[in-house]
């Protein structure tokens, strides 16, 4: 059997006495696609931030691929290199061009020359079909763009595990379905993704197992097509009524 | 270029009350041999005034980012050391920062692997640049605060390390909000540069004391004095304006 590309094991967060996270189990396989949702302030992101230590969980095991996240500088940066992430806010680096966002990872962190960071960045601009805004900065472009770049952002560190946390969630509708195919690319292409979202459409989609969060703890999982005729949960079938309705 | 008319204004106005006070100004009139004399006496304290707060302010630049950096860290024990430093520093009045750095630190140093002399203008380096280092820290630390959290994460998810982050993402934006605080650190740092004339360094105000010792012009003088500062002033201000703008116009946001 080959190994999973993300385990947690019993994880617990708090946040000063708030208990953020409770007793978190998930595996994720090599090439999976997880969509996790539920309602605001259920931990999602705080789940995913963990997986690449933007958070510290206090009790639990988190393992990626096969690396346990520990205290250490060592473990911290081996994971980080597998495991990319797209934000909410895009994040991207304002004073820099879109094309020096995408090369400064592999520059700074992968040591590559600049000529070869500079095709690779090219590449992932392709990728995600916006070669030609390579020298505007990141303000000049829509928030569509912007979440695009963010992507290839990350890509362009070749990880093998991408997390998304709400990637669409601050964009206006017409820009939604630009960044979502973009998405579903990478997902036919064998990605191992984790997406924090509320798109159902595209859960229903690529997603080979649904988590279902409420107050700190995984509710529910399943797969989308148990997941969306027949919840077993009453928290999760108000949530998907809500959600769906409108 | 209105602050360059106050200039224009200061002589007509100490002129005209000239001859009832009894202004001499004969002491520093540079169409007579005498008074020229004294004129080049007192501008040769520019250099040393100048690189003296020069010095300071690079020193203390680099000195106050390395002290900002565990004020933002996330461990208590690192703030705490931020912190300390910024309160012990800022409560120490700058005289007796010169005295002690002078007098003191080299008896300190005595016979350990760093003694070296200190002559007053090195003194003077280290004494404003301590000093000053707890206020640029403090405007450091502001300024990288303001950028904000999903930078830093976002530059660690690409693998940076922290240096890499402060030094290609953080610093760079921050920069724009520094600079004005700092500038204004550094007209500070030049009018204090005058209290290391107590140990005896020559720069601008040592010389008008010792002008004034053998002409008794003290008005005149330190009239003169002020003007000295108040050019160099105005050069830093402009100076600093010309770059904020050049700042402002490659960077679009
Ligand atoms: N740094 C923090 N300090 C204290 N509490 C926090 C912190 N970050 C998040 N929380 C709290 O933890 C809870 C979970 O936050 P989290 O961001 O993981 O929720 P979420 O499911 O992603 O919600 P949303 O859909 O609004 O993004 C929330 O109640 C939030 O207020
Ligand atoms: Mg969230």
């Amino acid at each position: 059997m080959t190994e999973a590309a993300i385990e947690l094991a019993g994880v617990n967060k708090w946040f000063g006495e708030f208990h953020v996270l409770k007793d978190i189990n998930l595996t994720v396989a090599q090439g999976e696609r997880v969509v996790i949702c539920g309602p605001s302030g259920s931990g999602k992101s705080t789940v995913v931030r963990c997986i690449n230590r933007l958070e510290t969980h206090e009790q639990g095991l988190i393992r990626v691929d096969g690396i346990e996240l520990r205290d250490d500088a060592a473990s911290i940066r081996a994971i980080r290199a597998e495991v990319g992430m797209v934000f909410q806010q895009f994040n991207l680096f304002p004073h820099l061009t879109v094309l020096e966002n995408v090369m400064l990872g592999p520059v700074k962190a992968r040591g590559l020359k600049r000529a070869e960071a500079e095709a690779r960045a090219r590449k992932y601009l392709e990728r995600v079909r916006i070669p030609e805004q390579a020298d505007k900065r990141p303000a000049q472009l829509s928030g569509g763009q912007q979440q695009r770049v963010a992507i290839a952002r990350s890509l362009a560190m070749e990880p093998r595990i991408m997390l998304f946390d709400e990637p669409t969630s601050a964009l206006d509708p017409e820009m939604i379905s630009e960044v979502l195919e973009v998405m579903v690319e990478l997902a036919e292409e064998g990605m191992t993704m984790i997406v924090v979202t509320h798109e159902m459409g595209f859960a229903r989609r690529v997603a080979d197992k649904m988590v279902f969060m409420d107050a700190g703890e995984i509710v529910e999982t399943g797969t989308p097509a148990e997941f969306f005729s027949a919840p077993k949960s009453e928290r999760c079938r108000t949530f998907l009524d809500q959600i769906l309705s409108h | 270029m209105r602050p360059w008319a106050l200039l224009l204004v200061l002589p007509l106005l100490l002129g005209g009350c000239g001859s009832s006070s009894g202004w001499g100004w004969y002491v520093i009139d540079p169409t007579t041999e005498g008074g020229w004399t004294n004129v080049r006496f007192l501008i040769a304290g520019y250099p040393s005034t100048i690189y003296i707060s020069l010095l300071a302010a690079a020193i203390s630049i680099v000195l106050g980012l390395v002290v900002s950096l565990p004020g933002l860290s996330s461990r208590r024990w690192l703030r705490w050391i931020n912190r300390i430093y910024i309160e012990f520093i800022r409560s120490i009045p700058l005289l007796p920062m010169i005295f002690w750095v002078y007098f003191g630190l080299p008896l300190l140093l005595k016979g350990s692997w760093v003694e070296f002399p200190l002559d007053p203008f090195w003194a003077g380096v280290i004494a404003l640049a301590l000093s000053d280092s707890a206020f640029t820290s403090e405007i450091f630390r502001a300024g990288i605060q303001s950028i904000g959290r999903g930078q830093t994460e976002a530059a660690q998810t690409i693998g940076l390390t922290y240096f890499q982050t402060m030094r290609y993402v953080i610093l760079p934006q921050a920069i724009r909000r520094i600079l004005p605080p700092l500038a204004n650190q550094f007209i500070y740092i030049v009018k204090m540069s005058a209290l290391v004339s107590v140990i005896g360094l020559q720069e601008l105000t040592r010389r008008a004391n010792d002008l004034n010792t053998t002409e008794y012009r003290a008005l005149e003088i330190y009239t003169f004095l002020i003007v000295e500062y108040l050019v160099l002033v105005l050069i830093i201000s402009q100076a600093v304006r010309w770059l904020e703008r050049r700042m402002g116009s490659d960077e679009r946001r």
